[in-house]
């Protein structure tokens, strides 16, 4: 992952964005923060999000985040290696989270109206100079 | 102001700790995993630098006086080496700190929470009278927590003295590389397991001892886990001003035959104890965790109570919380809900502690 190709949000999430889906994650500083993840909640497919509204919930022993939207639009899919599959009784794999959270860990996608950017939310510089200092 | 740094910083960031503020220090909140750290203490041995506890030694024919005054447990009944646990109270009976009390045949010390340090060291020099030397030993000393079940293994042969024969909450003078030192048998981790305190400049070397032995590094992530899955109350959380040592379930630490500061307060509490909130133990269903603050629900529109701590916790992998509520709903089996940010999640009350070793 190119992580100059995302953006980010003061809240620690990234987006990326491909024609008019947008994936969704939270950073490597946020992983750090929160410490190994141990319940993640999604927002259902099909939900339609508002600008910066809590999608998801991520807890670790330590703590509990919001998960909140960067971008607006309609969860149109989510990583399901996350979650519980009670139908094949497989168990949501956190460490991918933990291990790879601009890759493998990503959380959701969004579908944004056309001509959306992501120009409102900050360079991978910006984030940076924001998490300086932690 | 910069925070304070323990001897064993530099140790800390070499193992690759992540530091947090904590009660006016940098302390390690994890290493590599907050996880593994609860489960290597649990089957086998970790460390935790807890130089930034509040060390405070008495001198002077008045010392057990004044510890008597201001601590809710007995220390004319203690013998020699021993080491109590009791609280510090206001004269409301609100709880100022949790404290552990060593009688020495030389004197006292007292370990207090460090975010507590200047209030108790306060409160000590206030109500000091006659012959009562304190001296405050925190900034000089490093004190090691070696805990879980091979922490015996792990400090063999480290003293001159053999500290696997001392017994539970009871302490000894040793030296450590021709100083003085002090190794007592307790801990905040519901294992067994040293205290260690040594003079700062033998800190590392202990450190290197240990992690030569293979005991692992822990933070206060860990120790947080850890003292949740045993029901041991955290200042702030079970513990504060608003909150006295009785409704926290801790009247065994509580001596109401002799006089200390607080004493009637106490007295008229434990008279009323079937109508103020209570201690309790909660199972969560699932696997999110409960946080501080939460509330407790008998059903969807009456709360009941509010959760102190909350975790979802490596070694009983599973969700459990503390908290107070109502005395009507505090018994054993009781079903209530934790509200979780907007959400109801079930829970039970369940026996304190959560988790206690085999011994």
């Amino acid at each position: 992952m190119d992580l100059d190709a995302l953006r980010y949000a003061p809240t620690h999430e990234w987006a990326k964005l491909d024609g008019d889906i947008v994936t969704v994650g939270i950073t490597q500083f946020a992983v750090e923060q929160l410490t190994e993840p141990t319940f993640l909640d999604l927002p259902k497919v099909g939900k339609v999000l508002k600008l910066g509204e809590e999608a998801g919930v991520i807890e670790s022993v330590k703590s509990t985040s919001g998960v909140n939207a960067p971008v607006a639009g309609e969860v149109v899919e989510v990583n399901t290696k996350l979650i519980d599959d009670p139908a094949t009784k497989r168990k949501a794999d956190l460490s991918l989270v933990n291990n790879d959270p601009f890759g493998e860990g990503w959380m959701f996608k969004v579908k944004v109206a056309p001509g959306t950017t992501l120009d409102s939310l900050l360079s991978k510089a910006d984030y940076e100079k924001q998490i300086a200092g932690h | 102001m910069a925070n304070l740094r323990t001897a064993l910083y530099d140790a800390h960031v070499a193992q690759h700790a992540r530091m947090v503020p904590f009660a006016g220090w940098d302390m390690p909140v994890q290493y590599a995993s907050i996880i593994e750290e609860h489960k290597a203490v649990r089957s086998a041995v970790g460390m935790f630098d807890v130089s930034h506890m509040a060390r405070f030694s008495f001198g002077g024919t008045d010392a057990a006086a004044l510890l008597e005054k201001v601590f809710t447990n007995s220390v004319a009944t203690m013998k020699e080496m021993q080491v109590r646990y009791g609280l510090v109270c206001n004269a409301d009976g609100g709880t100022l700190d949790d404290v552990i009390v060593y009688r020495w045949p030389y004197g006292y010390a007292m370990v207090a929470n460090g975010s507590n340090h200047d209030k108790i060291l306060a409160w000590l020099k206030q109500h000091a009278t006659g012959d009562v030397q304190i001296t405050d030993e925190t900034p000089s000393t490093v004190m090691l927590a070696v805990q879980g079940p091979k922490a015996i293994d792990a400090v063999a042969g480290l003293f001159p003295d053999d500290v696997s024969k001392l017994k539970y909450f009871f302490a000894l003078p040793t030296r450590y590389h021709d100083r003085g030192c002090v190794v007592s048998r307790t801990g905040y981790t519901g294992e067994d397991g040293f205290e260690i305190t040594v003079p700062n400049e033998l800190g590392v070397a202990l450190w290197d001892a240990m992690l030569a032995r293979g005991v692992k590094p822990c933070g206060l992530g860990s120790r947080d886990t850890l003292r949740l899955e045993a029901a041991m109350p955290l200042y702030g959380h079970e513990l504060t001003e608003k909150i006295d040592p009785l409704q926290a379930g801790l009247d065994w630490a509580v001596k109401l035959n002799k006089d200390f500061i607080g004493r009637d307060a106490l007295k008229s509490a434990s008279e009323a104890a079937g109508h103020r909130p209570k201690r309790v133990g909660l199972l969560l269903e699932g696997k999110r965790a409960a946080r501080q603050e939460c509330v407790l629900l008998a059903d969807e529109s009456t709360p009941v109570g509010v959760v102190t701590s909350g975790s979802f916790v490596p070694w009983l992998d599973q969700s459990i919380a503390m908290g107070y509520v109502a005395p009507r709903h505090a018994a054993p089996g009781t079903p209530l809900l934790v509200d979780i940010r907007g959400t109801h999640v079930p829970a039970a009350v369940v026996p304190l502690p959560f988790y206690s070793r085999k011994k």
